[in-house]
C-alpha cells in the first residue's frame, strides 16, 4: 500500500517526540499522567491491590452473615450504618455486597489488575520495544479504568446502595428500577462504570496486540517470544473481540432501564402492577452477557498461565516442555472460548440439541487445558528446582487449575448441570479454577518481577508464610463447597438456617467463615510486604537476579523511559535455552555459536 | 532518543494497526446487536416496519462522501493541496448531511407513531442506526480536525498518516452502514 511513503523520515516517530528530554519531566507527568508503560503498569497494579482489599473485605462481611446467621456484630453498624441496623446485615445489602464482590474481583482486580499490570510491564520489555505502540492510548486506558473505579466506588455511597443483581446483572432484576433497592441508581452507575471499563480494556487491548505484532526488536520472531507474551497476546485478542458485545448488551439494558424500551422485558408483574413492556426476552441478555462472560474467564486465566510457564521454566532451569504445543493450546482455548458460552445457560430452556453441541464444545476445552498441565509438570520434572516465592506460586497455580478444571468437566455435562447449576458447586469450581488460581498467577508475577519493577526484593519469609497460608486456606474454604453444592445448597441466599436439609452444614459454614477471615488477614501480609519492600526492600545488585534468558533482564536495574540506554538488543534465539550444552542458561541476546547443538 | 528503531520502520505503521484492530472490535459490537436482532425476530411479538425513505438518500450521501475522500487522499499524495482542501471540505459536508438525514428519518418515523419504545423491532432500529450515526459523528470530528489542519497555512510538513487513518475509518463506517442497511432490509 501507499503507506510505505509515509513510513520514512519524520512522520514515523513524531508521535513519540514528547518523550525526548524525559529528564525534565515534572512530578505530574512522571508519576500521574505518565506515558511510560512501566509506570502505567504500576498504576494498574496498585489500583488493583486497592480493589482487591475492598472486594476481599466485602466477602469477609457477607461470610460473617453466612457463618453466623443468628449473631449480631455491632461494629458492622459502625461501618455500614443503616445497612446493618443493630449489627445485623440487611438482606438487600447482602446482595449488594455479593454483587460488588464479584464485579470488583472479576473486572477490576483479575482483569485490569492482572493483565493491565503485566501486559503493560512485560510486553515492551520482553519483545524489545521502547514503549507501547501508542503511549497516549495506553495512558488513556488507565485513566478510563480510573474513572470506572470512581463511578463504581461512588455507587457505594448513594442512598439506595450499589447494584445488587449479581455480577452477571441479569434482567429483569437489573432492568426494573422498582425491583429492588439495588436496581435503582446503583445499577445505572454499574452500567456506566462498566462502559468506561470496556473502553479502557479496548484501548489497552489494541495497544498490546499492535505492540506484539509490530514493535518486536530485530531477530524476535513470533516463535522466539516468551510464552508470557503469547498468553498476553491471546488475552488481548479475546478482550478486543468480546468486550464490545457486552457493551452492546449494556447499551440495550440502559435503554430498557431509562427509555422505556423492552429488549429484555415481557409480561412482568412487579408489586402487583402489570408492566406495559411486551416482546422482550430476558434470555437474550444472557446470550450477550456470556458471549463476553466466558471469554472473560480466559482473559483472567491466560496471563496467569503465561507467567506460570515462564516462571516454572526459569526456576526449573529447564526449557519449557512443548513450546509450540503451549502456543497451540492457547490458540485452541482462544477459539473455543467463543464457542461455549451457552454452558452457562443449560437450564434456561435451551434447545436440548443445541445444548448437546455446547456440551461437546465445552468438554473439548479440557484437551488444550490438559496439554498445558502436562507440559508444566513435565517442565518441572527432574529440574534443578529453585523454590523461590514466584516458583511456589506457579506450582500452586498449576495445582489449583487442575482441581478446579476437573469440576468444570462435571458442570459441562448438561444433565449433571441441571442439578449443580446455581449451587455452591459452581462457586467452588470457579473460585478454585479462576479466582484463587489467577490470584496465584498474579502473586507469582509480582514476586518474580518485583526486582525489575522496583529495583528491590520482597521479603522471602513473609512471602512464604503468605503463599502457604493462602494455598491451604483457599482449599479449606472452597473444597467443602463442593459437598454443600452437591447436597443442593443454592448460591446467593442470605440465610440457609431456615431449611431442615441444610442444618447439617451450620458448622461447616462457620468453619469456612473462620478460614476466610484468616486468609483475608494473611493477604495484609502481602500488602505490607509489597509496600514496605518498595521503599525498604533489599536492593537488587545483579541486573539478572533469576538468571533468566529473556530481554527484560538486559535492561539496567532501574530502567528509565525507553528501557535500554543504548541500542535495543538484537535477539538470536528463543527464550528457553536453559541447560543447553551444559550451560546453565544462554540469554536471548547471545549469538548462536558455531559448535552449538541444533534446535531447542 | 529515537524511539522507533530502523527495523521497526518497514512494518505497517502502528497507528494503522491500532485502527484495524479497533475496527474489528467495533464490528463485534454491531455483530452482537445484529445477532440479537435475529434471535429476537424469531420470537413472538415481532412487528415489521418500513425503513424511512430518508435512509436511502443518506446512503447516497455516505457513498459519495467515501468517493470524495478517496479523491482527497489522492490529491494529498500528489501534493495538490488546493484540491485536497476542497475534497476534504466536500466530504465533511456530505458526512454532516448523512447524519442530518438519519435524524430526519427518525423524526418521520417518530411522527408516524413508531417511537423508540413502540415495539422491540423499532427499538432495535433506533439503537443500531443511532450507534452507527454516533460512529459517523466521531468520524466527522476527525474530518473537522483534518480540515482545520488543511486550511491552516502555518502547518508546513505534511504527514499522510492522519489522512490515511481518517480515510480508513471513514470507509469503514460507510461499509458498515451498507451492511446494516442490507441487513435491515433483508432480515424481516
Ligand atoms: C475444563 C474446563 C472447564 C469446563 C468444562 C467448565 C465448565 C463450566 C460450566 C458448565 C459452568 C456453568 C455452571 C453453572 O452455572 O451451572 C462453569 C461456570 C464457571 N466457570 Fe468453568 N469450566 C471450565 C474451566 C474454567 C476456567 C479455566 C475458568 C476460569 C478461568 C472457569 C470459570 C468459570 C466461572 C467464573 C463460572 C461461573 C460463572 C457464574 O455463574 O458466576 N471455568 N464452568
Ligand atoms: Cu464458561
Amino acid at each position: 500500500m501507499s503507506s510505505v511513503v509515509s513510513l520514512h523520515g519524520t512522520t514515523t516517530h513524531h508521535a513519540h517526540d514528547d518523550h525526548h528530554g524525559h529528564q525534565h519531566e515534572s512530578f505530574i507527568s512522571k508519576y500521574v499522567f505518565s506515558m511510560d508503560h512501566k509506570t502505567i503498569s504500576k498504576q494498574f497494579l496498585i489500583t488493583g491491590i486497592f480493589w482487591a482489599f475492598v472486594g476481599g473485605l466485602f466477602s469477609v462481611i457477607f461470610r460473617l452473615q453466612l457463618g453466623y446467621p443468628d449473631a449480631t456484630f455491632p461494629f458492622l453498624e459502625d461501618l455500614l450504618g443503616h445497612w446493618a441496623k443493630g449489627g445485623k446485615l440487611s438482606p438487600d445489602f447482602y446482595y449488594a455486597l455479593v454483587t460488588m464482590h464479584g464485579t470488583i474481583l472479576v473486572f477490576f482486580v483479575l482483569t485490569a489488575g492482572l493483565s493491565g499490570t503485566f501486559s503493560n510491564f512485560l510486553i515492551p520489555l520482553q519483545v524489545g520495544a521502547r514503549d507501547m505502540a501508542s503511549p497516549l492510548l495506553n495512558m488513556l486506558s488507565y485513566w478510563f479504568f480510573f474513572i470506572a473505579s470512581i463511578i463504581l466506588l461512588s455507587s457505594l455511597f448513594v442512598q439506595t446502595g450499589p447494584a445488587s443483581g449479581g455480577w452477571t446483572v441479569y434482567p429483569p432484576l437489573s432492568a426494573l428500577g422498582d425491583a429492588s433497592d439495588g436496581s435503582k441508581i446503583g445499577m445505572d452507575l454499574w452500567l456506566v462504570s462498566m462502559a468506561m471499563f470496556i473502553v479502557s480494556q479496548l484501548l489497552a487491548g489494541l495497544n498490546y496486540i499492535t505492540t506484539i505484532l509490530n514493535m518486536r526488536t530485530k531477530g524476535m520472531s513470533m516463535t522466539r517470544l516468551p510464552l508470557t507474551i503469547w498468553a498476553l497476546f491471546f488475552t488481548a485478542v479475546l478482550g478486543v473481540l468480546s468486550f464490545p458485545v457486552l457493551l452492546s448488551g449494556a447499551v440495550l439494558l440502559l435503554f430498557d432501564r431509562n427509555l422505556g424500551t423492552s429488549f429484555f422485558l415481557s409480561d412482568i408483574v412487579v408489586a402487583g402492577k402489570i408492566l406495559p413492556n411486551e416482546g422482550g426476552s430476558a434470555i437474550l441478555f444472557q446470550h450477550l452477557f456470556w458471549f463476553l462472560g466466558h471469554p472473560e474467564v480466559y482473559i483472567i486465566i491466560l496471563p496467569a498461565m503465561g507467567m506460570a510457564s515462564e516462571i516454572i521454566a526459569v526456576n526449573s532451569r529447564k526449557p519449557i516442555f512443548g513450546y509450540m504445543a503451549m502456543v497451540g493450546s492457547m490458540f485452541a482455548i482462544t477459539i473455543l472460548a467463543f464457542l461455549v458460552w451457552a454452558h452457562h445457560m443449560f437450564v434456561t430452556g435451551l434447545n436440548p440439541f443445541l445444548g448437546a453441541i455446547f456440551v461437546l464444545l465445552t468438554l473439548l476445552i479440557a484437551v488444550p487445558s490438559a496439554i498445558k498441565v502436562f507440559n508444566w509438570i513435565t517442565t518441572i520434572w527432574r529440574g534443578n528446582i529453585r523454590f523461590t516465592p514466584g516458583m511456589i506460586c506457579s506450582i500452586g497455580f498449576v495445582s489449583l487449575f487442575i482441581s478446579g478444571g476437573l469440576t468444570g468437566i462435571f458442570l459441562g455435562n448438561a444433565a449433571l448441570d441441571i442439578h449443580l447449576h446455581d449451587t455452591y458447586f459452581v462457586i467452588a469450581h470457579f473460585h478454585i479454577v479462576m479466582g484463587v488460581s489467577a490470584f496465584f498467577g498474579m502473586f507469582a508475577g509480582v514476586y518474580h518481577w518485583f526486582p525489575k519493577m522496583y529495583g528491590r526484593y520482597m521479603n522471602n519469609t513473609l512471602a512464604y508464610i503468605h503463599i502457604w497460608a493462602t494455598l491451604i486456606g483457599a482449599y479449606l474454604i472452597f473444597w467443602p463447597m463442593h459437598y454443600t453444592g452437591f447436597a443442593g445448597m443454592p448460591r446467593r441466599y442470605f440465610d440457609y438456617s431456615g431449611w431442615e436439609s441444610f442444618k447439617m452444614f451450620t458448622g461447616l459454614n462457620e468453619f469456612i467463615t473462620i478460614v476466610a477471615i484468616i486468609v483475608f488477614a494473611v493477604q495484609l501480609l502481602f500488602v505490607f510486604n509489597f509496600f514496605y519492600s518498595i521503599f525498604k526492600g533489599r536492593k537488587v545488585t545483579d541486573p539478572n537476579p533469576w538468571k533468566a534468558t529473556s530481554l527484560e533482564w538486559t535492561t539496567p536495574i532501574n530502567p528509565g523511559h525507553g528501557n535500554w540506554p543504548g541500542e535495543i538488543p538484537e535477539v538470536h534465539r528463543w527464550a528457553y535455552d536453559y541447560g543447553k550444552d551444559g550451560k546453565d542458561f544462554i540469554p536471548q541476546t547471545t549469538p548462536v555459536g558455531a559448535d552449538e547443538s541444533k534446535g531447542h | 532518543m529515537n524511539i522507533v528503531e530502523p527495523v521497526q520502520r518497514n512494518r505497517i505503521h502502528p497507528y494503522k494497526f491500532n485502527l484495524w484492530i479497533a475496527i474489528g472490535s467495533m464490528l463485534m459490537m454491531f455483530a452482537g446487536l445484529t445477532s440479537a436482532y435475529i434471535v429476537k425476530r424469531n420470537q413472538s411479538n415481532w412487528v415489521d416496519y418500513e425503513l424511512p425513505a430518508a435512509f436511502w438518500f443518506s446512503t447516497a450521501a455516505m457513498i459519495l462522501s467515501s468517493v470524495t475522500l478517496i479523491l482527497a487522499k489522492r490529491s494529498f499524495k500528489e501534493k495538490a493541496m488546493q484540491a485536497y482542501r476542497r475534497y476534504v471540505f466536500v466530504t465533511l459536508i456530505l458526512g454532516t448531511l448523512f447524519v442530518l438525514l438519519q435524524v430526519y428519518g427518525f423524526s418521520t418515523m417518530w411522527k408516524s407513531g413508531l417511537t423508540h419504545n413502540s415495539t422491540v423491532s423499532v427499538s432495535f432500529l433506533y439503537v443500531i442506526v443511532g450507534l452507527h450515526a454516533l460512529h459517523v459523528a466521531g468520524g466527522l470530528v476527525a474530518l473537522i480536525l483534518l480540515a482545520l489542519k488543511a486550511f491552516n497555512s502555518k502547518v508546513k510538513t505534511y504527514s499522510s498518516i492522519p489522512v490515511e487513518l481518517v480515510a480508513t475509518y471513514w470507509h469503514f463506517v460507510d461499509l458498515l452502514w451498507i451492511y446494516l442497511l442490507v441487513f435491515l432490509v433483508m432480515i424481516r
